[in-house]
Parts: structure tokens; sequence; C-alpha cells
């Protein structure tokens, strides 16, 4: 029987094995040195809060692994023998594979900051990172205040989180507003208006220059690029995040940010195979980076390397982008493209729409000339996936899309609509004439 | 291994520690519980109307003054922090007091209700006597234990209700919906029966939206004689009664799904989820909890469809001269009826139970059958095996006292604020029945959107593992959802959606998720 060997028990790791397991009866063992069982990593930040406990976020019961003949083993790969096809412990055990996968997922980023090792100073990606905070900053007693470093997505999660134990918080952020390297402007600004309504102190285009020890070799202050020094007592680094790959150095195995793979998620060495953020195309796939750590590529190439290992070599084609997030209170989603005002393309116009008091707003891309419609960010009204999928599958033009954004929206039931409102602010922008049409049950259920 | 959970810490700070306005709001609302516990020890207040009135607006206003505290000063938006860590709301020490002061309460209400103060004859004494001016403001007669629960049933439902709505109220679902829970149990359960009693004394005690089986003294003889006795209202009433379970429950939840009567309606959903939403998180999620859940609720149906049958056919003649409805009439009707919901649902729905679900199906059905064939071949006497008063007894007793009050209420800090609506409520069973068979009602889930996070689970109250689901790209069509709308809420990427639309494409599910390479998607899900 072959034996198919996961490394990483994240998202891309786990949804390979599970398919593996449908399609076949293959010897299926994941290997993790972070936890016993798989858990929604985006969802630790809910435990800190509150909201869930660590069990919580386990997406299958226990005994769910035993029953589907998914082996666990709980420690550390420190090296790859493909030689031999064998994988070394850092424990010493040594165990054969006959094809493995690699999805050993990201580490948090760090530039070189002095003082970035002191105590006191972590990421946020990992469990035992989680554990950490605990300690770091367990109460505004302990933690009187934290400054966190890099505005992204994890940096404003990690503030949402100290905020809700009541911890101040100092939010460096280097661009002029926050995670303008993706979001327009416009929504950029108002997620900017959020933070500051959320009491966190949002500090734009300032930059770490070193965080200060006090005698017991803890942070106790940065200092930023405008000369100021600001006391704290926790430190949250989070500039983004990269391949976890330092243990594959030595193996035969291509290296760049990430692993190298090709379009079938192969990598140079037969019966080497890698997933999820670690992986790093050979070639970039249409607007798409060389390497995505989201949730939702780790999974799909989880589903596309099951098929390659149980049936027929498949090549990795992701759909539509597409992608989610909460920013406090505020929930965003996107389809298809947006870029951020640097980063937009010369053929690629703009609509923007905002409410007039409520935190509600979105944008539109389309073609200049053709009128093609070509992505949306939405923040606080939700938007149902299969329709965007199918305007980008079609390449509706923007006006069908603003005539149709009915049937897309995915608010609660009740929910106040501003599809009208969306229209008559489209309408005025562009010169159009666009009367939106109501939502009909026969245009969505024709999709599919 | 095992890692410490270092988030139970007792480091952890709870973030909401009680402001100083709080603890006066505590201080408040427990001054108001405490008028009602001095006069159940017989404490005798003179002018009983004005220490009722304070006692009821110091909890009204305790509860009301403390969500504000506790919400108002806040952005709008989902307000979990800290849940896990409160002992209230994570089975800690205040939550096993809680608890076992509530069953205690009911065991009290239940079975020794003269220790309220309820005199057999001669006037109230004790709590019930601090009733008895708003009793007899409403009907002129004296309370009841019955009255007091009733009362203090409804300023919770309208206090916590109150609360609720500053918690979610960034959402109109929930918003609509609470104002709809507060607005039945306060006319339609408290004031409208109080009144009917007043204008014509011979109608039996009628909540017109309590409906059988939740209602399942409803077709007894006492209160069958005491319909027809008042003459066409009281016959207007009865036929209500029996159209609202046939007709109007059958019509609506195709519409709207179960979630019509059980979170917009029902008292007992009412009180769960104003008074019980700070423990919809408690709720057994397990697979075993699942498979526990429906063989006790279903069980419950045939239990209470054998004792009403029993009841009925206990006082109905055998003489079809007299009456056209005689007890072997009845009996073959009530055999029609079944067999023939049971044909339809095998012949058009029969694919979509799973192999133990129809299992069980068949196996109800051939009990109830052959009970009725035996009885109806053996003769006269006991009804089945057994006397229908035995069967109405323990009924009353197991169901009505144990499980929905009991169970149900006593135990929301422990088990969850849904466990009579879950395990045991027969109304809630039939009416999942259709919702999950048919029914426009659904809950989408949005494409690939899913993280897995587990808050939709988490909040279940009704302990769906609804991730389960929406991690699969499938929509949740199950019969225990109460559509309280807040797994749609609590989701962070706005994957879930509770809608009504037609029946075609209202399950579905995907092997790979949509935001796969279009092929792959087909390709797999086809297979």
């Amino acid at each position: 029987m072959e034996s198919i060997v996961i490394i990483g028990n994240g998202v891309a790791g786990v949804t390979a094995a599970r398919h593996i397991r449908k399609n076949s009866n293959k010897r299926i063992t994941i290997i993790s040195a972070e936890s016993d069982h798989f858990f929604s990593r985006t969802a630790l930040m809910y435990v800190y809060m509150g909201h869930m406990k660590f069990e919580h976020l386990k997406p299958y019961e226990d005994w769910f692994w035993k029953k589907n003949r998914i082996e666990l083993i709980r420690g550390f790969v420190r090296k790859v023998d493909d030689n031999n096809k064998e994988l070394f412990f850092e424990d010493d055990r040594v165990i054969k594979y006959d094809k493995l996968i690699l999805a050993t997922g990201s580490k948090p980023n760090k530039f070189g900051w002095p003082g970035q090792d002191l105590k006191g100073v972590q990421g946020l990606y990992s469990k035992q990172d989680l554990d950490l905070l605990e300690m770091n900053a367990p109460n505004k007693k302990v933690c009187r205040r934290a400054v966190i470093v890099g505005g992204g997505l994890i940096g404003i999660e990690l503030a949402e989180m100290l905020r809700s134990r009541d911890i101040p918080v100092t939010f460096l952020v280097r661009e002029k507003s926050f995670w303008d390297v993706v979001l327009p402007d416009g929504d950029s600004g108002m997620i900017n208006e959020h933070i500051l309504e959320h009491h966190i102190d949002l500090r734009l285009e300032t930059n770490l220059v070193e965080i200060l020890a006090d005698d017991y070799g803890r942070a106790k202050a940065i200092v930023t690029d405008k000369g100021e020094t600001i006391e704290c007592q926790m430190v949250g680094l989070t500039p983004g995040v990269s391949p976890n790959i330092s243990f594959l150095k030595d193996s035969g195995i291509e290296l760049g940010k990430g692993i190298k793979v090709n379009r079938f998620l192969e990598t140079n060495i037969k019966d080497i195979y890698a997933i999820g953020d670690c992986a790093e195309q050979l070639e970039p796939i249409g607007n798409r980076r060389p390497i995505e750590a989201v949730w939702y590529t780790g999974r799909m190439m989880g589903e596309t390397v099951a098929r390659t290992i149980c049936e027929t070599r498949t090549e990795y084609k992701p759909g539509h982008w597409f992608n989610s997030a909460k920013f406090l209170d505020i929930e965003y989603q996107t389809y298809g493209w947006v870029f951020n005002n640097n980063g937009k393309k010369d053929y690629e116009e703009h609509f923007h729409w905002r409410h007039a008091s409520e935190k509600i707003c979105l944008t539109i891309a389309f073609h200049k000339e053709t009128r093609k419609f070509l992505g949306i960010n939405t923040f606080g009204i939700r938007m149902r996936h299969e329709i965007f999928d199918e305007w980008l599958n079609k390449g509706r033009g923007v006006n069908h899309v603003i005539k149709y954004l009915k049937d897309a929206n995915f608010d609660p039931e009740f929910y106040t609509k501003y599809e009208n409102e969306i229209a008559a602010k489209f309408n005025a922008d562009f010169d159009t004439d666009i009367e939106p049409e109501k939502k009909s049950w026969k245009r969505i259920f024709a999709i599919g | 291994m095992s890692t410490p959970d270092k988030s139970m810490a007792l480091t952890g700070q709870p973030p909401a520690d009680l402001s100083t306005f709080q603890k006066i709001a505590v201080i408040l609302g427990l001054s108001g519980l405490f008028i009602l516990l001095l006069a159940s020890f017989n404490i005798d207040f003179p002018n009983k109307g004005t220490w009722l009135s304070i006692s009821l607006m110091a909890i009204f206003s305790g509860v009301f003054w403390f969500a504000k505290e506790a919400y108002s000063k806040k952005l709008k938006g989902i307000k979990n922090d800290g849940v896990w860590f409160k002992s209230i709301s994570a089975k800690g020490l205040w939550a096993w007091l809680t608890g076992i002061s509530l069953t205690g309460f009911y065991i009290v209400l239940y079975f020794y209700p003269e220790f309220l103060g309820l005199a057999k004859d001669g006037s109230n004494t004790g709590v019930i006597a601090l009733f008895d001016p708003l009793s007899r403001l409403l009907s002129g007669n004296p309370a009841s234990q019955w009255f007091v629960y009733g009362s203090l049933y409804t300023v919770a439902i309208l206090a916590f209700g109150i609360k609720f709505i500053w918690k979610y109220r960034h959402n109109r679902y929930e918003i609509i919906r609470t104002i709809s829970v507060m607005f039945f149990q306060t006319a339609f359960a408290f004031i409208i029966p109080e009144i009917m009693a007043r204008l014509n004394g011979k109608l039996p005690y009628y909540d017109l939206k309590n409906i059988w089986p939740l209602n399942y003294y409803n077709f007894e003889k006492y209160r069958i004689n005491a319909f027809i006795d008042s003459g066409d209202i009281g016959l207007t009433m009865l036929i209500f009664g029996i159209v609202s379970i046939f007709v109007i429950t059958p019509i609506l939840t195709y519409k709207y799904g179960k979630r019509w009567y059980c979170s917009w309606v029902c008292g007992c959903g009412g009180l769960a989820e104003t008074a019980g939403d700070p423990f919809r998180q408690l709720s057994d999620k397990s697979l075993s909890a699942w498979k526990v859940e429906r063989w006790v609720v279903h069980s419950v149906v045939v239990f209470v469809t054998l004792m009403t049958t029993a009841v009925i056919y206990s006082y109905l003649g055998n003489d079809s001269s007299k009456y056209w409805l005689t007890k072997d009439a009845f009996l073959i009707g009530v055999a029609l009826l079944l067999s023939l919901i049971f044909a339809l649902v095998m012949l058009f729905k029969r694919a979509q139970f799973q192999k133990d679900a129809l299992y069980g199906a068949i196996g109800y059905f051939v009990i109830i059958m052959t009970l009725i064939g035996f009885h109806y071949y053996s003769g006269d006497g006991n009804v089945f095996l057994f006397k229908s008063e035995t069967l109405r007894k323990s009924y009353g007793f197991l169901i009505g006292s144990i499980f929905s009050g009991v169970i149900g209420t006593g135990f929301y800090p422990i088990f969850g604020n849904r466990v009579w609506c879950r395990f045991g409520c027969p109304m809630a069973a039939i009416l999942g029945f259709q919702q999950r068979l048919f029914s426009r009602f659904r809950i989408t889930t949005n494409g690939g959107q899913c993280i897995s996070c587990g808050n939709c689970s988490t909040y279940c109250e009704m302990g769906i593992d609804v991730r389960a689901y929406a991690q699969k790209g499938q929509n949740i069509v199950r019969s225990s959802c109460v559509g309280c709308g807040i797994c749609s809420a609590v989701c962070p990427r706005g994957v879930l959606k509770l809608e009504n639309g037609p029946l075609k494409g209202r399950i579905g599910s995907n092997e790979v998720l949509l935001g796969n390479d279009v092929d792959l998607m087909t390709l797999v899900n086809q297979k």
C-alpha cells in the first residue's frame, strides 16, 4: 500500500488528506509539530478574545482521524532524505514515505530590528504564539501598553484581540493608510477611521527603529523613525509571513522564498509536492502572486494535489480570485481584482460608493474602454460568491453588475439595502441611466 | 502531548469587569427578586400592589440598566468578548448556582405550589398573594402559581429581550424577531387569556399561540366540554386549535421554515432567545449528541400522539347515530392520517432520509400501527395496552413538567438554552420533520468563503455543527434549526444566510468548493 506522508496539519495538508482518503485506500500520515489535531488558524484570535475555546477551533471531532484511517504524528521533521525517501525527526525517529506532501505553512517575518528577539516580542501565527500572547499580555495590569508593528490583516486582528481585554494599543503602519498596499484609498481610509473609533492609537507612515530592553531582557519600549519612544510591555511583530521551509535547506528540493513548484504542485524532486503557504509557483498564475498565504488557496491546492495523487495528474488552476476578512466590526469580501491606487492597471477604472453615516462602502473595478467588470471590494455588505463568480466567468460589463446587484446581495433578511443608492451614485459618476432590477430567484438559481 | 489551555489561565482577565453602574444594576435587580423571596417566606407585605410593582420594576430596570451599560457605549457588532472566561456563561460556579436555584424553583412550582402560598380554599399567602392584585386587575380572580410564573416569565422575556436587542442592534433580523417574541408573550400568553377569562368565565385558559402537541392537554375532555359550553366563541377556539396544527402550521412552515414558530412566536423559544441567550454556546455539538437528540425527540412525538389519541378515544362514544365521531371512527381516522403522511413521505422524499432516519421512521410507523391494530382487534377496555389516564399523567409529569421546565429551563446555564426545544419538544420535532423535507427555508452557504473558524457551530443553540456543512459548501437544511439567525450574525466572513427560496437546489453539496478550477469542480462534483 502506497504511503502518503503530509508534513503540516493546516488546511492545505488536511484537505489533501481528506480528499486522498475519499478517493483511495492509500496509507495517510500527517505530521505536525504544532498541535495534535487540525484547527482553524484564522480563528486563533477568538480564543484569546473568549469567543471560543481552543476545542471549538477543531473542525473535526477527535475520532474523525482514526475513523478515516488518517494517522497523526506529533513531531518536528528536521531533515528530508529524498534519496531514501525518509524523514528524520528532531527526536531521531525516522519514517519512510512513498509520496511526500509539504504543507508546512508560514512563519512570521522579522526584518532584523534591534531587539526583535527580546522577551515580550512576538508574532501571531501559531498556537504557540497564542500561548505566548497569553503570557505576554494576559491583562491590562501586566501589559499596560502593546505596540503592533505592521499594518496588515494579522496586525489588525492582534489589535482587536488586545483591545478586547482593554489593553491600550499603539499600531505602527509603514504605509500612508491602513493596508493600502492592497486596498484602494477610499476603502482603506474608512478602515483608518474605524481603527480610531476603537481607540487604537494608529500611527501611519511610522516605522520601527528598535526595541529597547529592560534589565531582565524584556521589551520595555520601542523607538520609531519619528524619533519617538513609546513605553510598552509587549511588541507584536506582524509585517507579514513567509514560507516555513528552513528545515529543507540541505535537502535537494529547490527553494526560493518558498518551495518551488510547477503548475502540478510538484517540486523538482519526484514524489515530493508542496501546497499551501509554503509553495511558490515557478510562474505566477494570472494576477496572483507566486506565494499566496491564504486559507482558500491552501484548501484549493489540497483538493488539486489529492487528485494528482489518486487519479490523474492535475494542474492547479485556481478560479477567480476571492478573499474575505474582518476589520474589527467591518466585514470585507472581495471577488475578482481591485487594485490599490498605486498598483492600478492603466485600463482599470474605479467606482467607489460610501454610505453617508454608516461604515459601509464598496469599490468596483472595471475596464475603462470595454467597461468589462473586473472586481469588487465590499465592506459591511455581504455578497454572493456564486453570482460574482458567474459574472466574472461570463465577462459581464459593469452596467450589468450595477443593474443586477440585488441578486448578489447576501446580507441577512430585513437589512437595509443600498443597491438603489449605489446605482444612483454610479449613474451620476459615469453619466449612465441604469435602473436596478429586483432580486430574482430564477436568475440566482440559473447558475451552476 | 497536551499543552495546557492557557486561555483559561487565572491570570487572564475577563474583559468585561462589571462597571460601577452595572454593580448597582445587579443590586437593583436582585432587590426586586429579594422582595419576592421575602414574600415567599410569608412576610406579609402591606399594600401588595405597590410592593409587587416595586419588585417587578426593580427586576426589569436592573436588567435594562445592566444591558445599557454593557452595550450602549460600545460600537455595534458582535459582543462575545469573554463569554468563555465568565463564570456564568462558561459553566463556572455562578452557572451551577443559577442552575440549581432555577431547578429548585421549578420543582416547587410544579410539585409544591403550596410553598409559594397557594391556598386550596381561602385566600392565598406568600408570594402568590403578592400577585393577587395584578391578577384581579386582569382576570378578576386571585392569582395562582401559574399566574406568578406567567408574570415573571413575561417580565424576563421583556427585560432580557431589550438586552438582546441592544446586543444585536446592528442586526435587523434579530431586532424584529425579538420584538415579535416579546409581543406574542405579552399579548397572547399573558394578557389575552386573562382578559378572556374575565369576559367569559367558562372558557378554558387558552394561549392561542400554544399549539398541539406543545399544548398536549388541548383536546382533553374537560377542555372540549368547556369549549363547547362557551358557545360560538368556544367552538371557534376549538376549531382554531385544530386548524392551527393541521392547516396554519404546515403552510407557514412550508413558506418560512419552523422558525416562524420556534424563534418568532413560541414562548419557550422566546425565553430561550432572550433570558437564555448568554447560554447558547453551551449546547453539545458532538455527533453522539445528535444521535441521542433524534431518538429522544421523535420518541416524544410518538408518545404524545399515542397519548392524545388515547385521551380523545377514551371519552368518545360508541353509537354513531348520536354523534358521527365514534371511538372506532376516530381510531380509523388517526390510522388513515398517519398512513397517508407516511406513504407520501416514503413516496416522494425517501431519498432525503439517511439510513438510520429511514429505519426510525419505519420503526415508529410500525409501532403505532401495531398498537392501533392490536387495540382494534382486541376489543374495548384499555386504550392500546395502557389506561389513557396513566398515559396522560405520565406524559404530563415526564414531558410537561420534568423535561420542559425542570431540565429545559432550570439547566439553561449547564446544558444551554434550547435543551427542551432540541431534545424534548414534540411541536419542534413535527415542524422540523416538515422543515427537513418540505419547506422553502434553508441556510445558504456562500460559495467557498468559509474559513472553518467555528463561531457558527459554537453559538448554535440547537447544537448543529453548522461549520461541518459550511466548510463543505453545503446548505444547512436541518430539522432542528429554529432559524434564530445567530450563526449568520457571528460569521466573520459573511458565509451564512437564512432565506426562503425555491425547493430546487435547496440542499446541494460540493466535493470541490467554489473558487477552484472550474473543470476540476465539475469533474469531481459530478462523479
